[in-house]
């Protein structure tokens, strides 16, 4: 009951806010650097207690909505909010919701770890029990309670990375940031980290949103936003997306590009299809793909060298999207 | 519209998370101290260097000044506030290499994305170094027998306050200059090219009275030469100094705020490039 009141007066103090329940919400959010775009009008909401993947190769503009998301850098157009509170007008009520975990370590080596996160809960206003009591939480939850005492630097790549999160979580945010939480870490490492978000996210109810590269590590999010040179080119969960292609992936390989260009032009009048050229493959999209290939094998001997049929992957999504490939992205600017 | 309110309030009714000023400055200010005493070569290095200055610098002058008949122990007590605000100099701006540290080892990101005030980053770092700083030249202050010096308690009083406002200006002056760099190289080519200068034109080593023309006026610029002869007033009371306590206490306090809101500024300028 105390609580609803209490809501109540929140919801008229803060109407402003309070337009949209969602934990982020970003809003025509655009970013420069001088002439460069690197955030081209983003829109989207991210739901309570999901995790959430900004998927998106070098360059895409990531990093870029990290910093703003984190606080430490303003856009220049646009808004984001975090539990309805805007990143650029009102930093630190944004700072107290969330934790963040960088993609570099942000951990003091030459400390232990229990200094590490006595520090971080002394920043975020923790004292005393309180503090005591919520580092041996956060501790225990990612496994390493007994090296409370040790050095940072004593400790592995993946158990510092632990560590990280445990400091991100000390103050029990609403919304965790994580930026390639996965970089350098081996698969074991890996598979914890994200066995550690599925609990935040059970558990606690945490949002949590995850940037990278990796479209395996993608695969884990409930839902996903694709990021291409700034602009959002796919939203939704990955099975979802993956399905919005129709039926299987299909690869010819020929033996160079004119090759794969005189063979689309090809199938493109046959079949009426709209293959993709890339490099010296060709792509498409189809029904029944494993049928379809003996078909076109047979239409245009000689000309294919190579065939794969699959379903369809996060990076054939991005292919679909943007007309090129997740990876060659760097080059072809 | 119930699910709504629920799920606002439960986002918004947080047990409070800032941190006041006070206790974010001294948890900084905790980890530079620290650092310092678990890197023990540092601890040595600022315990050693005092005495080893001191042992060089006296024996060198007791041997090559005796057959001058002016008097090198004249001297020698007329440098010696000189050689302590030598000693806090170097450890002051140096200590603020560290920041370029933090910052490359990503430790300040972490600070700079914390719901804390950005005086507390700044107090604590600054604090930090100051008071390392202020150890050595303290540490100093035991060799004043050697000089026919046996200060009161009024003069230690007086002479390590003076040491602490010139080790806070200092180190403040460091965090300044090391907050845009990126390099240790170039914090070093900065502060290299400034502190001999700030140094010898403090009156350190011969008086802002006996200078004349630009070179008057520019010891009379110099905040240090404040905080030089304030040390003088303290450890020989009754000689007449270039300024008066006050005036030098007054001036070095100015120049601690002033540098202060300058590192303030700085840090909690928000802007469309990367904060950190």
């Amino acid at each position: 009951m105390a609580s609803l009141t209490q809501s109540s007066v929140h919801l008229e103090a803060g109407a402003a806010h309070l337009e949209s329940s969602a934990p982020i919400s970003l809003l025509n959010l655009t970013h420069n650097y001088g002439d460069r775009l690197a955030l081209d009008h983003l829109s989207f909401e991210v739901r309570p207690a999901e995790i959430f993947g900004l998927l998106g190769p070098n360059g895409s503009g990531k990093t870029t909505l990290f910093r703003i998301l984190s606080t430490l850098m303003v856009p220049t157009g646009g808004s984001a909010l975090i539990q309805g509170f805007d990143v650029a007008h009102e930093p630190n009520r944004v700072r107290q919701q969330i934790g963040i975990v960088f993609q570099a370590r942000s951990l003091d080596i030459k400390l232990t770890v229990g200094e590490n996160l006595k520090h971080q809960g002394h920043l975020y206003g923790l004292k005393g029990g309180t503090l005591k009591r919520r580092m041996e939480e956060v501790l225990s939850r990612v496994g390493l309670l007994d090296r409370i005492k040790d050095t940072v630097e004593t400790l592995s790549g993946g158990m510092q990375r632990r560590v990280e999160l445990a400091k991100g979580l000390i103050h029990s945010p609403s919304v965790l940031l994580l930026d390639e939480p996965s970089t350098g870490l081996d698969p074991g490492a890996r598979r914890d980290v994200w066995q550690y978000l599925r609990m935040l996210r059970d558990e606690e109810g945490v949002t949590i949103l995850v940037t990278t590269h990796l479209m395996e590590e993608a695969e884990h999010c409930d839902r996903l936003a694709i990021l291409n040179t700034g602009k959002l080119v796919a939203l939704g969960a990955p099975a979802g997306l993956k399905s919005e292609i129709g039926g299987d992936v299909v690869l010819f390989e020929t033996a160079n590009e004119q090759a794969a260009a005189e063979l689309s032009v090809k199938i493109a009048n046959r079949f009426i299809v709209s293959p993709t050229v890339l490099g010296n493959t060709v792509r498409l999209e189809r029904e029944q793909g494993h049928k379809f290939v003996t078909d076109v094998v047979e239409a245009f001997p000689g000309l294919v060298e190579g065939i794969s049929v699959a379903k369809p992957s996060l990076e054939d999504v991005f292919i679909q999207r943007t007309g090129h490939r997740f990876w060659t992205e760097k080059e072809e600017k | 519209m119930a699910s709504v309110a629920t799920t606002a309030s439960a986002t918004r009714i947080l047990p409070s998370r800032n941190a006041s000023l006070w206790t974010a400055a001294w948890t900084l200010w905790e980890r530079e101290i620290v650092r310092f005493y678990r890197q023990k070569a540092r601890v040595i290095g600022v315990i050693a260097s005092p005495l080893l200055f001191w042992f060089v610098l006296g024996s060198g002058f007791a041997h090559s000044f005796r057959s001058g008949a002016t008097g090198s122990d004249q001297y020698l007590s007329y440098f010696f506030p000189g050689a302590v605000v030598m000693i806090v100099l170097f450890t002051a701006i140096f200590s603020m290499m560290s920041l370029i540290q933090d910052r490359n080892e990503g430790f300040l990101l972490s600070v700079m994305a914390a719901p804390v005030s950005r005086s507390a980053i700044v107090l604590g770092k600054v604090l930090g170094g100051a008071t390392l700083a202020a150890i050595q030249g303290i540490i100093f202050l035991i060799f004043t027998p050697l000089i026919g010096v046996h200060p009161g308690l009024e003069a230690i009083g007086i002479s390590v306050l003076a040491i602490a406002l010139i080790s806070f200006e200092l180190t403040a002056l460091g965090f300044v200059i090391a907050w845009p760099m990126d390099s240790p190289q170039a914090f070093h080519a900065i502060v290299n090219l400034l502190l001999l200068p700030l140094w010898m034109l403090s009156g350190a080593i011969f008086p802002a009275s006996g200078a004349t023309g630009w070179l008057r006026a520019l010891m009379r610029v110099n905040p240090l030469t404040y905080g030089t002869d304030a040390l003088r007033n303290a450890l020989f009371p009754a000689q007449k100094t270039d300024f008066l306590l006050s005036v030098n206490l007054g001036v070095t306090i100015g120049f601690c705020l002033l540098v202060f809101a300058a590192s303030w500024a700085i840090v909690n300028r928000r802007t469309n490039r990367p904060a950190a």
